[in-house]
């Protein structure tokens, strides 16, 4: 039995659609960047697994899957920021009590 | 022709993540939640770790495991009441979410079927790289060199350094 690149694939495939079903379904605001982090992380993987199968003498898919980790953190940590600052506000995160940013 | 463990490995990391990534966003409690995304965190690292990318994979441990997850938990924790009363995460929509989580990846499979033996080839042998030529890689300013987005994203990063406290701050 052989490793193939499908079988990489796939298992992010799946983890990325529980990202598309969190984001969607979720209504506290922690648990839909959780989703966002779940998307983002599968991402990653494909550009990792392309790079390894298709072109293993080179390295732009490490170095997009390097970046997009720094991305991610950066975005995190701004958009808890956000989350405390909203939470400090109306004292509570979630998504249906947050009308008064709607104008 | 991989070894067994290799295998089995594999096939551990692949269901740890599945499992995992389906509990991330279908359990109740949120701090449950946080601790199916850091498993998912791991097992992504062990996939890095397994197709040879040891530098991505210590990357993914140190920015992810290490940093996001605590933000995340410090955040859950400022933010909710902890304990066995605590309001349960609801799901909303569960229709319009599954049928777009399973539209979309019913089209990536599709496509993905489509090349077919094209997606079924193996790993490629005589594979290795260096921190050295990693660390040459990002810091030239040739052809293949990544000076210009490594300096931008310091950047970037010390922009959201700033905006954060400007945010987070108390007023």
């Amino acid at each position: 039995m052989e490793l193939t690149m499908m079988m990489y694939i796939i298992p992010a495939m799946i983890m990325f659609g529980c990202g598309v079903y969190g984001f969607i379904t979720r209504r506290n605001m922690i648990a839909i960047l959780i989703s966002l982090e779940l998307m983002l992380n599968a991402v990653d993987i494909n550009f990792a697994v392309f790079n390894r199968f298709l072109f293993p003498g080179q390295m732009e898919g490490m170095f997009f899957s390097l970046f997009a980790i720094g991305l991610a953190a950066a975005e995190t940590a701004l958009a808890i920021a956000i989350v405390i600052n909203v939470y400090r506000a109306v004292r509570n995160v979630d998504i249906r009590q947050l009308t008064k940013m709607k104008f | 022709m991989e070894s067994l463990g290799s295998i089995i490995a594999y096939f551990i990391i692949a269901i740890a993540i599945i499992v995992f990534s389906v509990l991330a966003v279908t359990s109740g409690k949120i701090l449950r939640a946080a601790t199916y995304l850091l498993f998912v965190l791991f097992a992504t690292a062990g996939i890095y770790f397994q197709i040879g990318y040891e530098f991505l994979g210590a990357v993914q441990i140190a920015v992810y495991a290490g940093g996001i997850m605590v933000l995340f938990v410090f955040s859950i924790l400022l933010t909710h009441k902890p304990g066995a009363n605590a309001p349960r995460l609801a799901n909303h929509k569960r229709w319009l979410g599954l049928s777009a989580a399973l539209l979309g990846a019913g089209v990536c499979l599709y496509s993905l079927l489509s090349y077919g033996s094209f997606m079924m080839q193996k790993m490629p042998d005589n594979f290795s790289i260096d921190i050295h030529s990693i660390g040459q890689a990002l810091l030239s300013t040739d052809k293949f060199g990544y000076l210009l987005p490594f300096e931008a994203i310091s950047i970037l990063l010390l922009a959201c350094i700033i905006g954060g406290v400007v945010i987070a701050r108390k007023r």
